[in-house]
């Protein structure tokens, strides 16, 4: 990352790595001021970062290298793919010396520029990630504000943006006003271009994100897996519950998207709003299982029960999709959510389970069990570096429909074992 | 409607009927509220090229609309000078460019007149969704109208700019495309390329290339040096950005993609369609026939792709080298008729049979995928395609339908229909605006799987008049 203090360098670097682990690119941050915080137990204030505090200048280059030697150790030792190295990165002989170290390494370097100078996104950005810095936990606002003002100054006069000529030979895009412009020089690769592509998708303007699964099925009351079935009683009753909620919530322009399947089409007609389908949102393909029950499943395909109990994220149902291949179908859905604004998707189970994943940034082992039940509406609201979740039962009966890991997974086990955790079902 | 389908209705408003074609489920009454194509634009848009001559407008033009019709969106390219030479009838020089030529400026204008004419037709009354409009456009006067013309007309406008000044670069572009050109025809190569060079100085003095500051409120990206440096300003919508990815991700280095199926499978011989059988021996034949003609072509750095079937990996298999298996480029799934014979899809589905006939792009097989669906899940393969350089794809006949569609600007109609025999790769190989095909048949005997068209679609159609064109099987 390359930029001044407070131009939104983390938000990008926790974002983008976000993402790349949920596409499957093993990717971690490596933030310099953490090393900082470690290394200076407790901040004073911006005198630590003027250029003339030699004793200061000496801790943090030693953070420097001491970030960019774990970047090695995660590349060699732990299979990562891509690091992300967050720090200000603002002067030719920082950006030099990571330049040499990758060569030497036989690493690629792909530079990611933010360059912002609007006052009003730069205070915004200050109430809302700086405040709750551990650098500030214990001043009053207007001392903090102030401090991280001069903070930024103390950078401002050796700050050398990446120079398109001198630096021609560079991959990397520079990033303007918060995405209104970018400059994009030199992508060798694949992922480079995919980073670039998702870095011009992204926004910052406030938003709000609804998911929810479709109404309970009468597949679901027979606790038989995917099909193409329409709405219980109790999910059509759903489905005025969440027109009703939607109503309340008095959503500006809201998007509403469904799958082509009629159980989230049923749901979304109750909305009385123009809806658009996503054949991508449609329930993960159970192949030689569709429309079986738990039990038959384990009476017919036990072996196969077994195997995806050991590993459900990558687990592919016979002439079926595993969870794996969910993630890769719904990138577009989160690429088009990235864009959008105020969002609802009425989708499914699994889909849901892989979407939450990806904005709560949970690992592929714990996507297949995070709890999604029926009958109940997520709003995301992206905050700080992260997303707020709010979750609302719409106080309508639905059956269970999550299955938890059971404790024996062999191949071996009896059928007590293999149907432990089955929910009840008629 | 009869009686009771309203009472129905009256009990359960929100009773949903199933399209039979394309399998999407709609209210029953097809209310104005509901059921919304998934529309990338909400505007039609307008993309207008910017740059000197020879920098490869006309290229990127084409082969952004080849990119945008095959991936549904339908758009349109109007070329300028195609305007000026239906005008002209016959090019003399380059003084017909030159700034102080009055008659000539005059004829230039009404060209782009008309042409953008022809573009508010295309955009507001024929259903069109995309315009390129292709031309020099350097002035900002010149943009400027375009700009206000789409805002009478409630079009977005986005300007794709192309600056070059390598002077190797221009050349072999003005050989690869100039020297064919219709103005050209009477000439020498050496005259036609003075006369050309003479041609882009007549607009160097008043190009006013896109700027950061004075056009900061315009959408654009500018492309520079032939991909190596883009600049890209407010991108507003959906289109916008796929648009710009897709000029990110294309290249001019010379290259080669090579298309062909698996070997011939046992589920071929047995005239049955999907499923995910093995090669027959004429099928490893084949595979050996394809390693020995890939080594003969000597190709530099080839990558090998596969779909995650067994029949292209085993093809892959036989060549020894390293490949990619993409779950992307499986074959169609037939739904419930995954492993039947066309006989017996007559026989189960003899109206799925008929309506497969009607309409076999946009047709969705019960439980499966149309080739619509196809082109859907093709496009990030079609995407890493122009990231690469040489690529053997070993895919299947409804992938590789598809795929060729793209590199051959087939349309929706003619897609489903193209032939893609087994044991036969094509070389493709990108010249000028488009695409050379080679067909390279590796001489092992294999089944046809290729089935026409029938001349009778109707449902009501006899079983014989449904079998008609079924190629021959065990």
């Amino acid at each position: 990352m390359v930029g001044l203090p407070a131009r939104g360098k983390t938000y990008i670097s926790k974002k983008l790595t976000r993402y790349l682990n949920w596409i499957g690119v093993p990717t971690k941050v490596f933030n310099v001021g953490q090393y900082r915080r470690e290394a200076v137990k407790t901040y004073k204030n911006f005198e630590f970062f003027k250029p003339d505090n030699e004793e200061a200048m000496r801790i943090r280059k030693a953070c420097a290298s001491a970030a960019l030697k774990d970047v090695a150790a995660y590349f060699t030792k732990e299979h990562g793919q891509v690091a992300v190295f967050d720090a200000t990165n603002t002067t030719r002989e920082r950006r030099a010396v990571i330049n040499s170290f990758a060569k030497e390494k036989g690493y690629k370097v792909f530079f990611v520029e933010s360059i912002c100078d609007d006052p009003d996104i730069i205070t915004e950005n200050i109430k809302q990630v700086k405040f709750g810095s551990p650098d500030y936990i214990d001043r009053d606002i207007e001392e903090a504000m102030s401090d991280f003002i001069q903070r930024i100054e103390c950078y401002k006069a050796s700050y050398m943006s990446i120079d398109d000529e001198k630096d021609r030979k560079l991959s990397y895009i520079k990033i303007f006003d918060v995405g209104s412009r970018f400059l994009v020089n030199r992508v060798q690769d694949h992922i480079q271009s995919r980073i670039v592509y998702y870095l011009m998708n992204i926004h910052v303007t406030p938003r709000t994100i609804y998911l929810s699964r479709h109404g309970e099925s009468e597949l679901n009351l027979l606790g038989r897996i995917g099909g193409d079935s329409g709405l219980s009683p109790r999910g059509l009753k759903y489905a005025d519950a969440l027109a009703k909620f939607i109503r309340g919530q008095n959503i500006k322009d809201l998007k509403v998207w469904t799958s082509h399947m009629k159980r989230t089409i049923q749901t979304a007609e109750a909305l009385g709003v123009q809806y658009e389908q996503w054949k991508a949102l449609n329930e993960i393909d159970a192949g030689v299982c569709e429309e079986l029950t738990y039990e038959e499943i384990q009476e017919n395909f036990p072996d196969e029960f077994a195997m995806r109990d050991q590993e459900k994220y990558r687990y592919r149902y016979p002439k079926g999709e595993s969870y794996e291949d969910l993630v890769h179908r719904l990138e577009p859905v989160i690429m088009e959510l990235e864009r959008q604004e105020n969002v609802l998707v009425i989708c499914h189970q699994a889909i849901m389970r892989c979407l939450l994943s990806y904005f709560l940034d949970k690992s592929a082992d714990e996507l297949p069990y995070v709890r999604c039940p029926l009958h109940t509406v997520l709003k995301l609201t992206p905050v700080a570096y992260g997303c707020k979740v709010e979750s609302f039962f719409l106080n309508i009966e639905a059956v269970n429909t999550h299955r938890d890991r059971p404790a024996n997974v062999s191949v071996s086990r009896k059928t007590e074992e293999a149907l432990q955790t089955v929910p009840d079902h008629n | 409607m009869l009686d009771n389908e309203d009472h129905l209705l009256e009990n359960h408003p929100r009773e949903l009927t199933q399209n039979p074609l394309k399998k999407i489920w709609m209210p029953h009454k097809n209310s104005h509220i509901g059921h919304r194509r998934v529309c990338m634009t909400n505007c039609p848009t307008l993309i207008v090229t910017v740059g000197l001559p020879a920098r490869g407008k006309t290229y990127i033009s084409k082969k952004l609309t080849r990119y945008l019709n095959w991936i549904g969106v339908p758009t349109k390219e109007f070329n300028v000078g195609d305007y000026r030479r239906e005008c002209l009838k016959i090019y003399k020089s380059f003084e017909f460019f030159r700034p102080d030529n009055e008659e000539g400026v005059k004829i230039r204008r009404q060209c782009a007149m008309s042409a953008l004419n022809d573009v508010r037709q295309y955009l507001s009354v024929e259903g069109g969704q995309v315009a390129v409009f292709d031309a020099t456009n350097t002035t900002r006067d010149r943009r400027g109208t375009i700009m206000k013309f789409a805002e009478q007309n409630g079009f977005k406008v986005f300007f794709v700019e192309s600056v070059c000044e390598d002077p190797e670069v221009i050349a072999q572009n003005i050989v690869q495309v100039k020297l064919g050109n219709p103005d050209y025809m009477n000439c020498s190569s050496e005259e036609a390329i003075e006369d050309f060079m003479e041609r882009i100085k007549c607009y160097e003095t008043s190009y006013q290339p896109l700027d950061e500051d004075l056009d900061s409120d315009v959408s654009y990206i500018k492309i520079m040096d032939v991909g190596r440096r883009y600049l890209v300003n407010r991108v507003v919508d959906h289109i916008q950005s796929r648009i710009v990815y897709y000029l990110m991700n294309i290249h001019i280095t010379p290259r080669s993609i090579y298309l062909c199926r698996h070997g011939e499978s046992d589920l071929n011989i047995k005239g049955r369609i999907g499923g995910d059988s093995g090669l027959s021996s004429r099928g490893k034949e084949f595979a050996k026939h394809l390693r020995s003609f890939l080594e003969e072509q000597k190709i530099k750095d080839l990558k090998i792709w596969t779909s995650q079937m067994k029949r292209t990996i085993q093809t892959a298999e036989c060549l020894g080298v390293p490949y990619e298996q993409w779950k992307s480029l499986n074959e169609i799934d037939a739904g419930v008729c995954e492993e039947m014979m066309y006989e017996e899809i007559q026989e189960h589905f003899p109206l799925e049979f008929a309506l497969r006939d009607q309409d076999k792009y946009r047709y969705r097989y019960p439980k499966g995928e149309s080739y619509e669906d196809l082109v859907q899940r093709l496009e990030p393969v079609i995407m890493e395609l122009e990231r690469q350089e040489n690529v053997l794809v070993i895919c299947h006949q409804a992938v590789m339908r598809c795929l060729l569609a793209y590199f051959l600007d087939k349309t929706s109609h003619e897609l489903p229909y193209l032939k893609c025999p087994l044991h036969t790769v094509l070389k493709l190989t990108p010249v000028a605006y488009g695409c050379k095909v080679e067909s390279v048949y590796l001489g092992v005997e294999s089944v046809n799987t290729h089935r026409d068209r029938p001349e009778n679609v109707n449902v009501q159609r006899s079983t014989e008049d449904a079998l008609q064109t079924v190629p021959a099987h065990l």
